[in-house]
């Protein structure tokens, strides 16, 4: 060890890592994971659809949303069983409320526009007149939360590419959500009823893609992974199929009754776009713990605004 | 409530031995990991886990001295390297200016913990003793901890899906006895007791090494300013942190929360408002 100390070492020019290993754990979560965060996502965002497409008494518009919504809400435990393995782990997460854990208040959450959704999806099947009440209401004000708190989930993290990234997030799931609900409705819905799906699938990729955008643009260096690998083919992909899918349906006028298979077709590629989308910010968050300099760099900057530091 | 109580790591002591992870291992009956020849020096048991709860870093540096900078040398020793460089010799701190810097890693059992937060079973708690601690009952194996550690401390084991970390040895603090690593290592390296004497302990040691001309060694984690609240078991390190594989400057991912809700919020009323303008705009 030196007599003289530290102070005669060669300042470094970026920070050491040990052995180039990660500082932070990358998440052990499978597959199931961000397939969940797309599920919870077309749950929550069809319900509003549904939601409002019963108010606004289009009928066969709302019968395709409630039945997004109800595919979202049955698909989404189903999946999150799987990833912790048995059912009873589900249940684990119902012993407490717990205002500081996302996940907590999401497992809440998803029962609760679970339940909500499944009531007025079936007081919606019984009454095919019906216009709209209190449960409508309530499954869309639990619906869009539903398609955002995810976002919070990996944001709350010790991940650089998602913690940072924690103002815009929930935008981009949002409008995710937003794409996949008019998505999974234009499957299968009737022309003369399908337009104001497209208005919301149109719109969400362009919300989408400006979040996006905003999202990079704060990430600043730490956006690369967000470009690079797995996350970056799947960012582009997702970018391809949205847009793609949106150009099929803004094509002619927004009033007019589309054609059914393209918009079946724009739908489909609504849905891929945002199941790609999920997919690729999970990667990043791979990506993200894996490179050591993303978690120290960020910190030491922290360190020379506050003038201070370890 | 007993007194806080959590562990001094004190580096400079460290000889490597891996004691700690030794005694730790047996103690818990923790299981044993596969390791191999990983290259990193003598550190062939890579990282804390679930199946590793101390873990013994190994840094071996050879640095070169540089010749400006506000050295406690006097003229004739600057000028002396000063000559040394201009003759195409690197100079090294002293001797061949090798030096190997161990530290033995552990869970920090943060006063601001963000597993235990994330934690969304109450599985992860703080106990009587201050410390934080997986209750292996609840644990549903979500994961969730993992990410929301700032030190990469708890991992899943894969046999079970749950998540396991150090508890301070929570079975021997209830029978007065201190941790086991603390016990097994042989030059007082790592340090067990409460958590104010051994920041007290920490400021009389780091006194005594600047006062030998050891300005390199510095507190990690003895502060409550930090962004974790203070660690419950806290370091005394002769590098930047970064070079242990600890992060510089940890934040709670509790305290950003907020923000994230926020927009969590705001983007839950675009979304109803997006939904509801389509429908304006769809009208024919």
């Amino acid at each position: 060890m030196s007599r003289n100390g530290e102070a005669n070492l060669v300042p470094r020019e970026q920070p050491t890592t040990y052995y180039g290993r990660p500082v932070v754990k990358p998440p052990v979560w499978k597959p199931e994971i961000p397939l969940y965060f797309f599920s919870g996502g077309l749950a929550g965002a069809s319900a509003v659809l549904a939601a409002a497409a019963t108010f606004a008494g289009r009928r066969r518009l709302a019968r395709r949303a409630w039945a997004g919504a109800l595919a979202g809400v049955t698909t989404s435990p189903a999946l999150l069983v799987k990833d912790l393995g048995r059912p009873s782990r589900f249940l684990n997460m119902l012993r407490v409320f717990k205002v500081t854990s996302p996940m907590n208040l999401g497992a809440w959450l998803l029962l609760a526009n679970g339940g909500a959704t499944t009531f007025a999806a079936a007081l919606n099947a019984r009454d095919g007149e019906r216009r709209g009440g209190a449960p409508e209401i309530v499954a869309a004000a639990l619906g869009a939360p539903l398609a955002t708190y995810t976002a919070v989930l990996i944001s709350n993290s010790a991940i650089p590419a998602w913690s940072e990234a924690r103002r815009h997030l929930p935008f981009v799931f949002a409008a995710s959500s937003g794409a996949s609900a008019a998505g999974a409705a234009l499957l299968s819905v009737e022309p003369s009823e399908a337009a104001p799906a497209r208005a919301l699938g149109v719109s969400a990729v362009l919300a989408e893609e400006v979040a996006t955008m905003l999202m990079r643009r704060r990430l600043g260096e730490l956006a690369s992974v967000y470009e690079e690998g797995e996350a970056g083919r799947y960012g582009k992909a997702s970018r391809v199929l949205s847009i793609a899918g949106a150009a099929l349906l803004g094509a002619g006028r927004p009033s007019a009754a589309p054609r059914r298979d393209l918009a079946a077709v724009g739908g489909a590629l609504l849905l891929a776009g945002s199941i790609c989308k999920r997919w690729s910010v999970f990667k990043a968050g791979f990506q993200s713990a894996e490179d050591p300099l993303q978690t120290v760099r960020p910190q030491r900057r922290q360190i020379a605004r506050e003038g201070g530091g370890a | 409530m007993s007194e806080r109580v959590g562990f001094f790591t004190d580096t400079s002591v460290c000889i490597g031995c891996k004691a700690c992870e030794v005694a730790c291992k047996e103690w818990n009956q923790v299981p044993a990991d596969p390791q191999g020849f990983s290259g990193a020096s003598y550190d062939n048991s890579g990282e804390l886990g679930a199946d590793r709860w101390r873990h013994v870093a190994f840094i071996e540096q050879k640095l070169p001295v540089g010749v400006e900078g506000g050295a406690p040398d006097s003229w004739v020793q600057e000028a002396a390297r000063q000559n040394l460089v201009e003759q195409g010799v690197e100079p090294e701190a002293d001797e061949d200016g090798f030096r190997w810097l161990m530290s033995s890693d552990v869970c920090k059992h943060c006063s601001e913990a963000g597993c235990l937060d994330a934690c969304p079973t109450g599985s992860i708690f703080r106990t009587e003793f201050g410390t934080v601690v997986v209750q292996e009952d609840i644990c549903n194996g979500c994961g969730y901890c993992v990410v929301a550690c700032p030190f990469g401390v708890l991992d899943q084991r894969p046999e079970d899906g749950r998540v396991w970390k150090c508890t301070l040895c929570y079975d021997r603090l209830k029978d007065d006895m201190e941790p086991a690593c603390a016990q097994a290592c042989p030059t007082d390296s790592i340090q067990f007791g409460e958590l104010s004497d051994l920041r007290e302990r920490a400021a009389e040691r780091i006194e005594v090494l600047h006062q030998r001309g050891h300005s390199e060694a510095r507190l990690y984690g003895e502060s409550e300013d930090d962004g974790v609240g203070g660690f419950g078991a806290f370091f005394l390190l002769l590098d930047e942190p970064e070079v242990y594989r600890l992060p510089p400057d940890p934040t709670v991912p509790t305290r950003r929360a907020g923000a994230a809700w926020a927009a969590a919020g705001a983007a839950g009323a675009a979304l109803l408002a997006g939904v509801a303008a389509s429908f304006l705009a769809g009208r024919s």
